[in-house]
């Protein structure tokens, strides 16, 4: 057996015996709950008891999070801007590609959904999806801080305190009716008010998918001996997931209903009235 | 006061959406900025590099299309003055031999014309000297048959004279 081999065994043979001991830890009494699952279920939901203090005004984590990942993010632009985007060629390399691929992605779904208006559209897409997939990551780093009440939490995703969801639903929402507003005027006030129901299912379904992932991830470290092997897979892979499916989704709804309240309206061709001919002129 | 009036159940806050808000309008001024117009205007730029470069490339296969075209035209029409300029060469070519032709059949016409003369010429000074060198010849050949004839006679006389003197002896 080569050497190679020989390494490779070794490593399945530990792997086995680590998940074996995982296992057997698992089925033992040793796993407890660190707290109330309830208590830890509202907070993470509710943050009613994890209030943190922001220039001085009692907020949610998730406000502090967006803060930061917004600044994560512009310190990345600038530092692009800066240092890369002065040096972009025609033809690119891997890390200018990357970008390229990140804007044109947004530009096109833009363009695809949307062919009559779709510059401001394609922008908001891009920021969007930025804050939202960057934001859903942002809460794999897990970086602590304390609360008013002097506990320490760590900063979760800012889309999964439910008031930065409905911001972003409903800011998406807006987004569809200005874009309705501008191309049709009223009718497309009319197009978009339609969808009634949008601003709240966009908002729901972002904060739910992303306060499932963190229910879930709050519910395996609310037990000690689960806190080991398990959140490397629903932690980061739930997480990861919810990054790209809740990016996607956000930006393909708004970019869909943008482009269908942004359509101008198919004129019918006017038909004329032919004048009957009265019967007697026709049998002359 | 007014975070107690307008607090909600679930916790919503229209202060912390406002703050959410914010702090959204500032990612979206500052990626739009920095990062999204700058790359877009890029891959315009890219993009208008290489819609011009494939224009030029098409416009200059258009110019060659057309070059190609003139020059087929010009070979075509070359073709045809090469063989509008053969045939006038040729007709040109046949009238000139048809003049050479002439102008030698001409020539041939006199020299045969001059030869039949000389001919008739040399043919009469021929006839001419043969009748006086054959009258002269007659006249030599009488002149001699005349002569040769008295001769033999005279000869012949003495030859007889002499037999009979030689014969009277010997009665």
């Amino acid at each position: 057996m080569s050497k190679k081999k020989t390494a490779v065994f070794l490593i399945v043979v530990a792997a086995v015996i680590a998940a074996l001991v995982v296992g057997i830890v698992l089925t033992d009494g040793l796993y407890e709950k660190a707290g109330s699952v309830n208590e830890t279920m509202q907070d993470a939901v509710l943050h009613e008891g994890d209030k943190i203090s922001f220039f001085g005004l009692a907020v949610n984590p998730a406000v502090l999070s967006a803060f930061v990942v917004t600044g994560i993010l512009l310190v990345f632009a600038v530092t692009v801007r800066i240092f890369v985007i002065p040096k972009f060629s025609y033809i690119p390399g891997k890390f200018q590609l990357l970008l390229e691929q990140a804007v044109g992605m947004f530009e096109n779904l833009a363009k695809t959904n949307s062919p009559h208006r779709n510059n401001f559209l394609g922008a908001y897409l891009f920021a969007a999806g930025a804050y939202i997939s960057i934001g859903t990551l942002f809460e794999l780093v897990g970086i602590p801080w304390m609360t008013a009440a002097g506990a320490s939490v760590s900063l979760p995703a800012p889309l999964s305190d439910i008031n930065g969801a409905i911001m972003m639903g409903c800011l998406s929402y807006l987004v569809i009716l200005s874009g309705g507003i501008l191309s049709n005027g009223f009718r497309g006030v009319g197009r978009t008010l339609k969808e009634f129901s949008l601003p709240i299912s966009m908002s729901f379904r972002l904060f739910g998918a992303l306060l499932s992932g963190l229910l879930v991830t709050e519910l395996v470290y609310s037990y000690l001996a689960l806190s080991f092997v398990l959140p490397v897979v629903v932690g980061v892979l739930f997480t990861i997931l919810h990054a790209l499916i809740q990016t996607y989704v956000l930006t393909m709804l708004t970019a869909l209903f943008y482009g269908e309240v942004s359509e101008p309206p198919v004129l019918k061709p006017k038909t004329k009235k032919q004048k009957k001919v009265p019967s007697e002129v026709t049998s002359k | 006061m007014l975070y107690n009036i307008a607090a909600v159940p679930l916790n919503i806050d229209w202060q912390q959406i406002l703050l959410h808000l914010l702090n959204f309008v500032i990612l979206f001024a500052g990626l739009y900025l920095l990062l999204y117009k700058p790359v877009k205007a890029f891959m315009q730029k890219r993009r208008e590099h290489y819609e011009k470069m494939d224009k030029d490339a098409e416009e200059t296969s258009k110019k060659a299309d057309a070059a190609r075209a003139e020059y087929e035209e010009k070979l075509s029409s070359c073709d045809r003055e090469i063989e509008e300029k053969r045939a006038a060469a040729k007709k040109e070519l046949d009238h000139y031999e048809q003049m050479r032709k002439s102008a030698a059949e001409e020539e041939a016409d006199a020299i045969l014309a001059e030869a039949r003369k000389k001919a008739a010429e040399e043919k009469r000074h021929a006839l001419r000297a043969a009748r006086r060198e054959i009258s002269a010849l007659v006249s030599d050949a009488t002149e001699k048959l005349v002569l040769k004839e008295t001769a033999q006679e005279a000869y012949d006389r003495f030859l007889d004279a002499a037999d009979d003197k030689h014969e009277e002896p010997r009665a």
